[in-house]
Parts: C-alpha cells; sequence; structure tokens
C-alpha cells in the first residue's frame, strides 16, 4: 500500500509510542477496576460494589492520615510558595551579581541530592532538636516538606517572571506608584498564573511523598503514603486499591488545574 | 558630595542587597531542612556506632572501612564484604539498565509527541504529564498488582490453566527493573521532547534531499540536535533510579536490595548510623560524578555551538 511519504515518519516509531502509552495506563486502571471488586481476589472480578470505599471511608487510621497529609501539604506548600516566589523576584531580571549562581546552585539543591540522603541527614539533624527540645509535634515535617517543595515552586514562577516585561513596573514607577503598590497592582496580578503553578506543583509533591515523611516522621505521624507503604507490606486488600483510586484521582485534578493554568499563557 | 556615578553604585547595592534580602526565607529553609544536615551526616559517618542506634562521640573510621569491608569477628581481620558489593553492583547496573531501556522506549514516544499536530500534541503530553505527577508509591503497587504470585498475570495464566502454579517474579531484580523503568519513564520522556520540540524539521528535509535514508537522517541529525535531551533524560531517570527506595523496597522484598534500601538498614535493623551515614556519603558522590560528567558534557556542546 502507498503511503504518503512524510519527513517526520520514522518506522516503528509510532508503534513504540502506542506500546509506550499503553503500559503506562494499563497498570493503572487494572488498579482502579479492581477497587470497585465484590470480592477479595484480584484473579476473579466478582461483581461491581464500593464495598472497598465504603471500607476505607470507615478506617479511622486512613482518615487520620489524610487529614495529616492534606494538613501538612497544605502548609509546606503556602510557605514554601512564598519564599520560592520571593526568591524567585531576587534572582530574575537583573544583571548577574556575586552569589547569583550560589543562589540557584542551593534553590535547586533538593533536586540533586537523592531523596534517601537528605532523608537520613534529617532523621539524624532532628533527631537531635528533638532531645534538646522536646518539640515532636508536625513541624519538623512540615519544615522538611517546605524545603523539598521551594524548587518545584521556583520553577514556574521564575519562568513567568523571566517572560515579563520589566518596562510595566517602570511605567507604575514612573506615575509615582510606590514600590509596594508597583509590586502589588502591576506585578502581582501578572505573577499569579506562575504563583498558583507554583503552588500546585508544590502541593501535589508533598502530598506525594514517601521518603523523606518515612524517615522524618515520629510515632503516630503517618502520612497517606507511609500508611500505604506499611500497608502494602503486610496485607493487601482492595481496600488500597479504592484508597489509591481516590489519590489518583486528587492528583489527576491537581494536574489537570496545572496544565490549564500553565497553557494560558498571556 | 556623591557625583553620579557614585548614585548609581550605591542604587545597585541597595538593590543587590534588597535582592539577598528577599532570597533569605528560601535560603536559610533549604538550608535548615535541606543542606545544612548533609554536613552533620559527613560528621556521623566518621563516629562510633551507639548499642541502641544513634553514635558514640568517638571518631572512628570503621563505618568507612565497612563501606566495602567485613570484619572478621574472630580474628579481627578485614576482608571484601561480598554483601555490600553485590548491593552497589545491583544498584548501578539496574539503575543504567533501567536508564537505557526507558531512553529506547522514551525517544520514539517523546518524538512521536513532537511530530504531532499542534492541536493533539498537547493531549499527548497531557498523557504524559499524568503518571507523572502520580504518586510514585501507586504506580509501584499498580506494577504489583499485575505481577505478585495472586496477581493479574498469574491469575490469569491459572485461570485458563495454562501453568500449574503461580510464577515467581515478584521480588526478583527483574521485577525491580520492571517498576523502575514504568516509573521513571516520563522522567525521560518530558525532558526528550522538551528538546525535540525545538527541532528544525528543515534540516531533515535538506538530509532527505540528499538522498539520506529515515535511518541515517535520524542517526546524523535528529539525535546529534536533541543530545541535550537525551543527556538531561538520562541524569533525571539515573539518580532517582541509584537511589530508589519505595520501588526495590516493594518489588524487590527483603532479599533484592538496593542501596537506598540498605542505607534505610542502618538507621533500623542495623543500628549503625556511622555505616549507614558513610552509605549515604558514597551514594552521594556518585550522583555528584554523574551530575559533572553531566555539567562538563553540556558545557563542551554549548561552546561548540556557540
Amino acid at each position: 500500500m502507498a503511503r504518503t511519504f512524510s519527513i517526520r515518519r520514522q518506522r516503528g516509531f509510532t508503534t513504540i509510542a502506542m506500546i509506550c502509552f499503553f503500559a503506562l495506563y494499563l497498570p493503572i486502571a487494572v488498579l482502579v477496576f479492581y477497587s470497585f471488586n465484590a470480592g477479595e481476589s484480584l484473579a476473579s472480578f466478582e461483581g461491581v460494589s464500593l464495598r472497598w470505599f465504603a471500607k476505607a471511608f470507615e478506617n479511622q487510621q486512613v482518615i487520620d492520615a489524610s487529614l495529616r497529609s492534606l494538613q501538612i501539604a497544605a502548609v509546606a506548600a503556602v510557605i514554601a510558595t512564598i519564599a520560592a516566589t520571593m526568591a524567585a523576584l531576587a534572582t530574575t531580571r537583573t544583571e548577574p551579581y556575586r552569589g547569583l549562581t550560589l543562589k540557584y546552585a542551593f534553590i535547586n539543591q533538593p533536586l540533586m541530592i537523592p531523596e534517601i540522603v537528605t532523608a537520613v541527614a534529617l532523621l539524624i539533624f532532628f533527631a537531635r532538636i528533638k532531645i534538646w527540645t522536646g518539640y515532636s509535634g508536625l513541624g519538623y515535617l512540615i519544615a522538611a516538606h517546605t524545603a523539598f517543595c521551594i524548587p518545584f515552586a521556583y520553577l514556574p514562577i521564575r519562568a513567568r517572571l523571566e517572560n515579563m516585561d520589566l518596562t510595566l513596573e517602570k511605567a507604575a514607577a514612573d506615575l509615582y506608584a510606590t514600590p509596594w503598590n508597583a509590586f502589588r497592582y502591576v506585578t502581582l496580578p501578572l505573577l499569579w498564573p506562575g504563583i498558583l503553578a507554583g503552588f500546585m506543583l508544590a502541593f501535589v509533591i508533598s502530598l506525594d511523598d514517601v521518603v523523606i515523611t518515612e524517615f522524618v516522621k515520629s510515632a503516630g505521624q503517618d502520612t497517606l503514603p507511609t500508611y500505604m507503604l506499611g500497608q502494602i507490606r503486610r496485607t493487601i486488600t482492595p481496600e488500597m486499591n479504592a484508597i489509591s483510586t481516590l489519590f489518583l484521582l486528587l492528583s489527576i485534578c491537581v494536574v489537570t488545574v496545572f496544565f490549564v493554568v500553565n497553557r494560558k499563557r498571556v | 558630595m556623591p557625583d553620579a556615578a557614585g548614585t548609581i553604585e550605591a542604587e545597585k547595592s541597595r538593590d543587590i542587597r534588597k535582592r539577598w534580602l528577599l532570597s533569605l526565607p528560601a535560603l536559610l529553609i533549604i538550608l535548615l531542612a535541606a543542606s545544612g544536615p548533609l554536613l552533620i551526616v559527613l560528621v556521623y559517618s566518621f563516629l562510633t556506632p551507639g548499642p541502641y542506634g544513634d553514635v558514640q562521640w568517638l571518631p572512628s573510621l570503621e563505618g568507612w572501612i565497612s563501606v566495602v569491608m567485613e570484619k572478621d569477628i574472630f580474628d579481627g581481620t578485614f576482608s571484601i564484604a561480598d554483601a555490600h558489593v553485590s548491593i552497589f553492583v545491583r544498584s548501578v547496573v539496574l539503575s543504567l539498565v533501567t536508564t537505557i531501556l526507558t531512553l529506547l522506549a522514551g525517544f520514539p514516544t517523546a518524538y512521536f509527541i513532537a511530530t504531532r499536530p499542534e492541536r493533539t500534541r498537547e493531549l499527548w503530553l497531557f498523557l504524559i504529564t499524568i503518571p507523572f505527577w502520580t504518586n510514585l508509591l501507586i504506580r509501584t503497587f499498580a506494577i504489583l498488582e499485575i505481577i505478585r504470585n495472586e496477581g493479574l498475570i498469574n491469575g490469569l495464566l491459572l485461570k485458563f490453566d495454562l501453568i500449574s502454579g503461580p510464577i515467581q517474579m515478584l521480588f526478583t531484580d527483574g521485577a525491580i527493573l520492571t517498576g523502575m523503568v514504568y516509573v521513571y519513564l516520563p522522567l525521560m520522556v518530558l525532558p526528550l521532547y522538551a528538546s525535540m520540540e525545538k527541532l528544525d524539521f528543515r534540516l531533515v528535509e535538506a538530509g532527505y534531499d540528499l538522498y539520506a535514508t529515515p535511518f541515517k537522517v535520524l542517526r546524523k541529525i535528529v539525535i546529534p540536535l536533541v543530545k541535550p535531551g537525551i543527556i538531561a533524560g538520562s541524569i533525571l531517570v539515573f539518580i532517582p533510579a541509584l537511589g530508589a527506595y519505595v520501588t526495590p523496597s516493594i518489588l524487590g522484598g527483603g532479599k533484592n536490595l538496593m542501596l537506598g534500601n540498605l542505607i534505610e538498614l542502618q538507621f533500623g535493623q542495623g543500628r549503625n548510623w556511622p555505616l549507614g551515614s558513610a552509605l549515604s556519603i558514597t551514594l552521594m558522590l556518585i550522583v555528584m560524578v554523574a551530575l559533572l560528567a553531566y555539567v562538563r558534557n553540556a558545557g563542551s556542546q554549548g561552546s561548540r555551538h556557540g
């Protein structure tokens, strides 16, 4: 069969791509499908039921862990986004100055170090502080999450700032706006999509974290992912599938919003 | 009296001071809860293990020696610790193979997305982004559901009487590899796509005009042009794969350890914090070497084009 020749075509690439997309979604689809299983086993599907969702909603440990996850993610993402916005304002739209490269390296540092190493470092450091201060609340987890969320929040905010026109703020200054008012009424509204995107990335990253949380948490401070890790190592029931399905749904919502916000570039 | 140049100078230094003040919160948080504690790990690696975990403040090199050697408890001589060496080898080999496999699968996928028309491209990109931001634990769990003894594959095979007993797929190196390729594939595709998106297809056209075959176009034009993306993707996959903890601990079980699990063990049952610290620093050094190679490579790329 004659096919029109396209310079973009490479033999077999479309097939491999399709296999990749299929392979990426098949396990997730199976996971979601079996969360509606009336039976207990993966080997047989015994009809549609919501019993495992009901069970998850009655499980106090799951509820506590979920609320803790959301609480940590919300606080960490807010602090990380504010700190990242300030840092982005300080590191963009300027001639290079002494220490600028150092700042970049420092802000992106959590991305360069394997998570397990940071986790171990925080375990040691926070164990000392716990002994000194006697405090063992959620503060440690929030601090750790804020730190590794900063580079993720920083990325879209910085990207947005770099595409922004400096003359707008100059114009505001020419019209006798104070620096704060120029920021409040000119920079901030223009920067807003970047800040929102940064916040959502930080939120998802915090929500997903397993390794650092596993090492930093004190007794009784399980987040949803560390609770799930513990369960998966013991016995697996479709309740895990139900929890995963709900978790997935939340992630997909946040990613969709992120995608839409980020797409609307002015 | 300050002259004009002096005023500009003063203005500049005030601006820089303001910029430092603005970046201070981010820098402090990272210093306190990410970078700073790494120094403590370095110190701990040179101390003596405490009886119930933690350390005693007695300097010792034993943590570092134990990274690759083990002490005979009877005569105190040192020999190579085969268990540790095999974990190092497994970690490096599995991470390299993961990187190669994700590259082989991810390159055509990224190329496919980059060559879609503008309208559908966004959708394909979105389909890669969703697994990228989906919890790694959940994605590992999804693989577990498929390959465990009571899982989908064995369940189907047993149902149709193709096998008499379940095939043991879980708790093997193959299971870890499958899981890592699965979870890290999006990390490879996204940077590859980012550099393919900028690919100038007029160059490809020129190649064909000069009678190149599609394969030759790929090898001589496309691959050299997207090399930065290939390197970035490889680094993005290799680093987390080398330090992987969740995937090998769920799919590899207690026997097929990787470096991340070996480190965790020292802070748990092993109660050898100095060894765990030394192993962490070692892992970090390997990553640094990989990053330096990347920076040097990216640098030479830049100078060649510039």
